[in-house]
């Protein structure tokens, strides 16, 4: 698959759009926090019913998740009370007497459990829902604005780079709104009611707990933050794999005519190698951070017991301060009871347990940041600045006066209001364009149109010729507005084509390139891109004018065949012949040309480029010709060089002024 | 087949084989810490005596370190391991496509090689640290994690058999439904994708054509399709949250209310209060092993497909191979085609190219021309051996090509290919391609046979100009005789250009004609080409039409006899002809 451009010539690529570094970016550091609230506040905005109800049940289930711990510590209760009445009053009048309490407290548990089931599968179903909403708001936000960013940005920033945006990028915005952000909400929130609990307890115990969650925090960034730097590297070095990938594999067959086999094993194995480090590295740092967390939790749990040991053994000469405490002793400080301890332990256990998994989520909070970084850069990109308010309208012209009416006359009129005085003046489209001493640079300072002047009568064919770079697609891609003059002035029946709608300018034109870009669909569906509201018969007539109806009826399936990947399954000619006849069908009355240079054979190379001449009748024509029979029959013909225009003329002058053209319709300059 | 992937582990077998084995020293540990938790509780309940509880505390604190060594040390190897594994199999996949042959390249996409050596890798690499690390670790969580409950707990394991089905059944149902749905939704979201593609690709004619608009609609319906299909799917995954809360809820039920019972009923004897926490753990450790294990299914299923694609390179056979004692010096340019046929696989119908007997001599410049389809590149890729001829023998020299060394053979005979490319680097070092070993010197003289010299010279870098990937910044011009320049700096014996200067205007391309004859004029010289200008004045001029030889001669004696030939001559008009010979 390639992704050339139709290459601006001398634009070099832009290898630095803002905010992007590759698949990836680069590791750690550009991480921008702010980006995290940009993303949850567009989250909020986009489905704040589901976030809401998806939070209450989080808020729900993480105080259901900590009930647990409390329930055991009761059950224990029980249960001592119970083999206290076993020691005195017999085994099986102990449990008769505990059965109704342990059943009582099962079913409020129960009930809990309940509600805490339901709520968890509420939440999930709510994010599930939320989740992709939010994705495909994000795609079509993204594709949206992306459909009007000027077509600069689709010239200097590689195909390969953008595709990334809508599937990588988007992807790790998935992994974030639908794990990441939820575990981090319920973690902190199980954390804090867990603090409250543990408050109520034991404050003397909590300390310890804190303490533990204080060093859990440390490994955290220590081991975490190496673990996100890998796992960008890691990333940086999976991009860097498939770049070396898809461009060995592309020249594969150069490399064989070159025998060039083992120098590029020895370029891959450098990839391969600094590919494996790199994976090795992010690995063994996820890999060792569940083990590690465990531990310290382990080790906590220890620490809890030792020191609930002591305040317990200290029998009250170390008292415990708690808020339970209030309730049942009547002051802050009570000796520590048994109980207490054991529930302690678990909920220490739970403790660590959400610290680990909210630091679990790092890598995919890093990697979303990063992907968000880059989808932002789309979504805040300067669009295509279009200030015209000249509009182009259906029209009725009787007696030389020009009415506007809604419906298709098969003639139009630019609307021209004028702001000073309020009134509006029409004006026939006849296809009149003038390029008055225009310059143009693609980049500051590099400038490569030089004062060009140019007219075109209404149906009058100019051709440009000129070696790569001189200027000849430039300047229709001004005519046209991709690009916008640095001086001078364009005017399209009078009217300067600043002021004008772009779309209503495009409209007004149009345009067969020399790459052509087909669309998935059927081949009518294609040929109706120049026009939605073309009828069948429309189009086949379309068809018929661009000589491309005889090799369509050949298809399998006639005009209804699909066509896939950019008409692999046509040649060449044929995909040319297509695009001809979509621009056929969209009638415009002036065309910009781009002939192919690309060698079809014979045969076809006729029919396109009959199709052409017909298309060309009647119009106003821009060509950026290859083939000498179209510039002999044009009306005028720029020769171009290093973006000037140093001859004009039609064919006869030209060859009588004996000078560039003369040469080159000899053959004995470049011409292409 | 297996076996060959298998075989990829190679230096890292003792990783592999370590973490496992690792694993279970972690494993064993986890669960004899929860015995010790239910001692230090215990103690704590029997009234905290403190000798207990610093020795249950010390115990655990050191099964806390040997759990802790044994983990992160699983957690390196298991890394190492995998991504060792992969690195391996990278190796050997690309390795194994260097040494196709040009039919075997053409039996593979470009764009499948690349996923072959980048996502499928990635998962299979995932796929393996999992099974590493997590297939022996979830079933013997299981196994021990059952033993203890069924020693510490006696009767209350019996729980887990009721559970453990359940568990079992609804994740087993949760996946088996996903799966395909997974399939569907992801085939689709490649479309998606691919229909971006063609924007970004079309993006001149959407705006030409004034589509935003309508683009932006058709996007849209895709996205939103995608979305409620993903939302369906979704959904029916994380089902598998709530199914784990219920089971673990309703174990917790269960073991509460028969510990309870079963302790207090027997006066602590038959079971201690302890038990109660430890259960619970194991119950904990039963459900997530079940729940890895259905995610070892589900990775398992997803890597499946990638192991069958990475392994079909890996046994792809490649078909051109070496003859033991090749010849290893190609004696001169002559070429003979004898009775040469060609199809492009055996179980093809129609030969590519029947019957070609043709006899070139050394230093001859020979055009081919011919309509598309005719098999003009067929033939010369038989000359260097890119393809072997079905039937008859094609040599050069006077011996059979297949009894050459390939780099003997390929290194004499230098083809510049018509879908041709530069790689990224500079000029210089793509052109030093063809020797490795040229001076400054030698490329700027190349360069200027090859007519390249003078825009290479106007770039501000000159021969240090960066070329992008695929030459993107070079008009298709100035590639084309940049890739002529790198043939032609192998100074080869047969130089064979196919439709390589199309984008060379008439006047450059007689040029560079010219060069040859002056230049290199031992060197056999073909010249595949749509414009009869660029063949007119070759010694002999093959013409080509469906895969047979319709005529061969001089450009006059063609014209005479040739009705395919003469026919192009005519629609080409004189014009561009007419100026040719200055």
């Amino acid at each position: 698959m390639k992704f050339r451009v139709r290459q601006v010539l001398t634009v070099k690529k832009n290898k630095k759009m803002p905010g992007k570094g590759g698949p990836g970016g680069p590791p750690g550091k550009n991480i921008d926090p702010k980006l995290l609230v940009r993303v949850v506040k567009l989250f909020i905005h986009d489905y704040p019913v589901h976030i809401s109800i998806a939070v209450v049940c989080i808020v729900i289930s993480a105080i259901i998740g900590v009930m647990p711990a409390v329930y055991i510590e009761n059950i224990t209760d029980i249960i001592i009370r119970g083999l206290d009445i076993a020691k005195t009053s017999g085994l099986g009048e102990a449990w008769s007497t505990v059965a109704p309490e342990v059943i009582s407290s099962l079913s409020v548990m129960a009930a809990l459990f309940v509600v805490g089931l339901v709520s968890s599968a509420l939440q999930q179903q709510m994010i599930a829902i939320a989740t992709q909403g939010f994705l495909d708001k994000m795609r079509k936000r993204m594709f949206e604005k992306m459909q009007n960013l000027p077509v600069k940005f689709f010239d200097s920033t590689t195909h390969g780079d953008i595709m990334s945006y809508y599937t990588n990028d988007i992807d790790t915005l998935r992994q974030l709104i639908s794990q990441g952000i939820p575990s981090i909400i319920s973690a902190l929130l199980t954390l804090t009611v867990l603090v409250c609990v543990m408050l109520y307890f034991s404050v003397s115990l909590m300390v310890v707990v804190i303490v533990g969650v204080i060093a859990m925090f440390k490994v955290t960034k220590f081991v975490g933050g190496n673990s996100a730097k890998y796992f960008m590297m890691q990333q940086k070095a999976v991009g860097k794999m498939e770049g070396f990938a898809e461009e060995m594999m592309n020249g594969q067959k150069v490399i064989k005519v070159f025998c060039h086999e083992d120098a590029s094993k020895e370029d891959f194995d450098k990839v391969n190698e600094e590919l494996f480090k790199n994976v090795e590295k992010a690995n063994t740092f996820g890999n060792v951070f569940g083990p590690i967390m465990n531990n310290i939790g382990n080790i906590l749990y220890v620490v809890t017991a030792f020191v609930g040991g002591v305040l317990i053994v200290s029998n009250g000469k170390i008292p415990n301060i708690s808020i339970e405490n209030i309730f049942t002793a009547g002051s802050l400080a009570a000796p520590l009871a048994i109980s207490v301890v054991a529930s302690y332990l678990g909920m220490t256990k739970q403790f660590t347990g959400s610290v680990n998994q909210a630091s679990q989520q790092i890598n995919s909070v890093a990697m979303a940041l990063a992907g968000a970084g880059r989808i932002f850069s789309i979504i805040d990109s300067e669009t295509e600045v279009d200030d015209g308010y000249v509009t182009l309208v259906n029209a009725k012209i009787e007696n030389g006066v020009i009415t506007e009416c809604p419906e298709h006359t098969g003639r139009w009129a630019w609307k021209h209001p004028h702001s000073a005085d309020g009134t509006i003046t029409y004006t026939e489209l006849r296809g009149d364009v003038v390029l008055d001493s225009v310059d143009f640079e693609y980049e500051e300072g590099k400038r490569v149109l030089h004062d060009v002047s140019l007219y075109a009568k209404p149906g009058q064919k100019v051709a440009f010729v000129g070696a790569t770079g001189a200027g000849k697609t430039t300047i229709t891609n001004l005519i046209n507005r991709f690009y916008d003059i640095a001086d001078g002035k364009i005017r399209y029946d009078g009217i300067n084509i600043n002021k004008i709608k772009k779309a209503d300018l495009r409209r007004s034109l149009g345009i067969v390139l020399q790459d052509t870009n087909l669309f998935t669909g059927t081949v009518i569906d294609n040929i109706r891109y120049g026009r939605l509201d073309a009828t069948d018969e429309e189009c086949i007539k379309a068809a018929k004018l661009a000589n491309a109806h005889d090799f369509i009826i050949r298809l399998p399936d006639g005009y209804n065949t699909e066509l896939t990947g950019n008409g692999a399954n046509l040649s060449q000619g044929q995909r040319q012949l297509l695009s001809i006849a979509r621009a056929a069908v969209a009638d415009p009355p002036v065309m910009i040309l781009d002939e192919a240079t690309s060698s079809i054979d014979t045969r076809t190379e006729q029919l396109v480029q009959r199709g052409m001449d017909a298309l060309m009748k009647g119009r106003t024509v821009f060509v950026i010709a290859h083939r000498l029979s179209t510039v002999r029959n044009s009306d005028a013909i720029m020769v171009l060089d290093h973006g000037r225009i140093i001859e004009r003329g039609d064919h006869d002058d030209l060859i009588a002024q004996g000078g560039t053209y003369y040469k080159l319709y000899t053959g004995a300059f470049e011409l292409e | 087949m297996l076996k060959r992937f298998i075989g990829c582990i190679r230096e890292y077998k003792l990783h592999t084989i370590l973490t496992p084995v690792l694993m279970i020293g972690e494993v064993v540990c986890e669960c004899i810490i929860p015995v010790i938790t239910a001692k230090l509780i215990n103690s704590i309940n029997a009234g905290c005596e403190m000798i207990d509880i610093v020795k249950y505390g010390f115990m655990l604190v050191l099964m806390a370190f040997v759990s802790l060594t044994f983990g992160v040390l699983a957690g390196k190897t298991a890394a190492t391991a995998s991504a060792g594994f992969a690195k391996n199999l990278r190796h050997d996949i690309f390795y194994k496509i260097q040494e196709f042959s040009f039919s075997n390249i053409d039996r593979f996409s470009t764009s499948s090689l690349v996923t072959r050596l980048t996502t499928d890798i990635s998962n299979v690499q995932m796929a393996f640290m999992m099974i590493i690390r997590t297939a022996v670790r979830a079933p013997l969580m299981l196994i021990f994690a059952t033993a203890m409950s069924v020693i510490v707990g006696k009767k209350l394991s019996l729980i887990f058999v009721f559970l453990a089905p359940v568990m079992a059944a609804g994740l087993l149902c949760i996946g088996l439904t996903a799966l395909p749905m997974f399939r569907a939704v992801f085939k689709k979201y490649d479309k998606l994708n691919n229909s971006v593609q063609e924007n970004i690709k079309g993006m001149r004619v959407v705006k030409s054509f004034v589509r935003e608009e309508y683009e932006k609609k058709k996007f849209a319906a895709a996205s939103e399709d995608i979305r409620n299909d993903f939302t369906r799917v979704e959904r029916i995954v994380v089902l598998n949250g709530p199914l784990m809360q219920f089971t673990m809820y309703t174990s917790m039920l269960l073991i509460s209310f028969f510990t309870a019972k079963l302790v207090v009923s027997t006066g602590g004897t038959y079971l201690d209060v302890g038990t109660l926490s430890s259960m619970l753990t194991y119950s904990m450790q039963v459900l997530m092993s079940l729940m890895m294990l259905s995610m070892i299914f589900v990775m398992i299923t997803m890597a499946v497909a990638s192991v069958k694609r990475i392994t079909e390179v890996l046994t792809e056979e490649p078909d051109i191979k070496e003859k033991e004692n090749a010849v290893a010096e190609v004696k001169d340019g002559s070429i003979d085609f004898q009775n040469v046929s060609f199809k492009y696989s055996a179980s093809a119908e129609n030969y590519a190219l029947s019957d070609i007997n043709i006899h070139i001599a050394s230093g001859e410049t020979v055009g081919i021309i011919g309509s598309t389809g005719s098999s003009k590149t067929t033939l010369i890729q038989l000359i260097s051996r890119l393809y072997d001829a079905s039937e008859g023998a094609v040599k050069v020299g006077g011996v059979d090509v297949r009894d050459y060394s390939l780099k003997a053979l390929r290194d004499e005979v230098s083809v510049v290919l018509q879908k041709n490319v530069l790689f990224s680097g500079t000029i210089k070092e793509n052109l030093r391609w063809g020797d490795p070993d040229a001076t400054d010197a030698e490329i700027e003289r190349i360069c200027e046979l090859s007519q390249a010299k003078e825009f290479i010279e106007s770039f501000p870098d000159k021969y240090d100009t960066f070329i992008e990937q695929g030459g993107a910044n070079v008009s298709g011009g100035q590639k084309q005789r940049l890739c002529i320049a790198r043939a032609l700096l192998k100074k080869p014996k047969i130089l064979i250009l196919d439709d390589s200067t199309s984008a060379v205007d008439t006047r450059t391309d007689a040029l560079i004609r010219k060069a040859f004859r002056e230049e290199i004029p031992g060197t056999t010289k073909i010249i595949i080409a749509q414009r009869i200008s660029s063949v007119q004045d070759a010694d002999k001029i093959i013409v080509m039409d469906n895969g047979r030889i319709d005529g061969m001669g001089t450009h006059d004696e063609l014209l005479v006899s040739n009705e395919i030939y003469r026919e192009a001559y005519e629609i080409q008009g004189k014009a561009g002809a007419d100026g040719e010979e200055e």
